[in-house]
């Protein structure tokens, strides 16, 4: 059965299992059916409401996974070339790899004020460590043989870089860039809830403070349902480009 | 040409080379012989400046080759991709033209992982000619071929250092290997190693014919 078919059949069980619980449940301020949530979807996309909300939240995410993913690549990338910034860098590493995230938004908006900048700083130093912990190991796996190949025909540092380094670490850079996306988004939502005025983030606790689970889930889903269109029309798709030689 | 004088090389408190001292000519083919873990790889690297911890002074030219024992390609690239990459100065139809004298004109839109082990060696000596080298290095090109594959692999190898004449040196355990290719060989042996026999093939084949 071919991947889309499975996919679609999958969600289609997931919906009905829903429209399931919601009807053994029978109160639809606590589980409302998939089809108590399309006249709420249609009225907030009307009113330009939604798209609002979640452009502010899309673009908190591009400019945070942005800084996180450039950022943690060249800490990593030098921390994994060069043992001695390693050996000084690695316990920072280490503390801001445990520092819960929770912590980071409060300190950055008691330190830089309730402004976008806080937010997105936030979210970014949350997931700066991680990025560079995946880049650094690829960094120390750089095959010896082609670095001694390079230096042998005097290839230029930026040959060396773009054919040489980056294909190596393809495979870390969209690991980093996966598990990076799935965290930001929603580490995006807990800035938005605490501390800004706009975004999918801020609707889900407005509706929170009014127990509108409808539209929580409206605002949710609807966030989701880009995030999957993204995994499946971007990311998954230059994935499959970026390892075409493998399969060859 | 080219110069080694190598006085000492380890790896930690091991000695592994001592009192190494010969000059490669230009266009001349030296081998270097020696058991396996003698040290012969790791006087190609010296040589080829890889490795600078040692003692002593080694003299090379600018424009260097290096065959390495595994092939050492680009696995993500094309084969002519390999080529263009590492001599970006060189064009498509001349790249193509290097492609065909190792035998590889069909091949040229391949990745390595479509080739045989034979296939990526000739890709490899493509790569090394391609820039015209002042000095050519192989480590053991013909490791791990079958017999016939690395018989037609000495013979391109020999043709082709004919044509450009690079100093070359290589590294490899089989005297029928250096018989094969070399005007010169060098024999290390001992611990740390150090060259016990440095022969001339040419003046001893003149001998012989005289």
């Amino acid at each position: 059965m071919p991947v889309s078919v499975v996919r679609i059949v999958s969600l289609v069980a997931f919906l009905a299992a829903w429209f399931l619980l919601a009807s053994l449940g029978g109160d639809p301020t606590v589980l409302p059916s998939p089809l108590d949530l399309v006249r709420p979807f249609l009225q907030e996309a009307g009113s330009g409401e939604l798209l609002e909300h979640m452009s502010a939240t899309i673009l908190r995410v591009i400019a945070a996974f942005s800084i996180a993913m450039a950022a943690g690549f060249g800490l990593g990338l030098i921390m994994g070339t060069y043992p001695g910034f390693d050996r000084w860098l690695d316990p920072w590493l280490v503390v801001f790899l445990n520092l819960p995230a929770l912590v980071l938004i409060v300190l950055c908006y008691l330190w830089i004020g309730l402004t976008d900048v806080a937010a997105v700083a936030a979210v970014a130093l949350n997931k700066i460590p991680g990025v560079a912990t995946v880049i650094r190991e690829g960094a120390r796996a750089l095959d010896p043989d082609l670095k001694a190949m390079a230096r042998v025909y005097q290839v230029r540092r930026t040959t060396f870089l773009h054919h040489f380094v980056l294909p190596q670490l393809a495979p870390y850079i969209a690991g980093a860039a996966r598990s990076g996306l799935a965290v930001i988004w929603k580490v995006v939502l807990v800035v938005e809830f605490l501390g800004r005025s706009n975004g999918i983030g801020f609707q889900i606790h407005l509706y929170f403070q009014l127990f509108d689970v409808t539209m929580v889930l409206v605002y949710s889903l609807s966030f989701i349902a880009f995030m999957l269109a993204v995994e499946w029309l971007l990311v998954q798709p230059a994935e499959s480009r970026v390892r075409a030689w493998r399969q060859a | 040409m080219i110069s080694v004088d190598i006085i000492a090389k380890g790896f930690g408190t091991t000695p592994i080379l001592k009192d190494i001292s010969f000059e490669v000519s230009k266009g001349e083919c030296v081998a270097i012989l020696g058991q396996s873990g003698i040290g012969k790889s790791t006087l190609l690297r010296l040589v080829a400046g890889l490795d600078q911890d040692y003692e002593g002074v080694v003299r090379r030219p600018d424009q260097m080759a290096f065959v390495f024992q595994e092939p050492t390609l680009l696995a993500w690239r094309s084969a002519i991709d390999n080529i263009l990459i590492v001599h970006p100065e060189m064009s498509e139809p001349a790249a193509r033209e290097m492609l065909d004298k190792v035998g590889l004109a069909e091949h040229t839109a391949l990745f390595p992982r479509q080739m045989s082990l034979g296939q990526q060696r000739r890709l490899s000596l493509a790569r090394a000619f391609a820039g015209r080298p002042e000095l050519l290095l192989l480590d053991e090109p013909f490791a791990s071929l079958d017999g016939s594959t690395a018989a037609a692999m000495i013979v391109l190898t020999r043709r082709l250092i004919r044509e450009r004449m690079p100093s070359t040196l290589f590294v490899t355990h089989s005297t029928d290997e250096a018989n094969a290719l070399a005007d010169r060989t060098l024999v290390l042996a001992g611990t740390p190693a150090t060259v016990v026999r440095n022969e001339d093939r040419r003046e001893k084949q003149r001998e012989k014919a005289s």
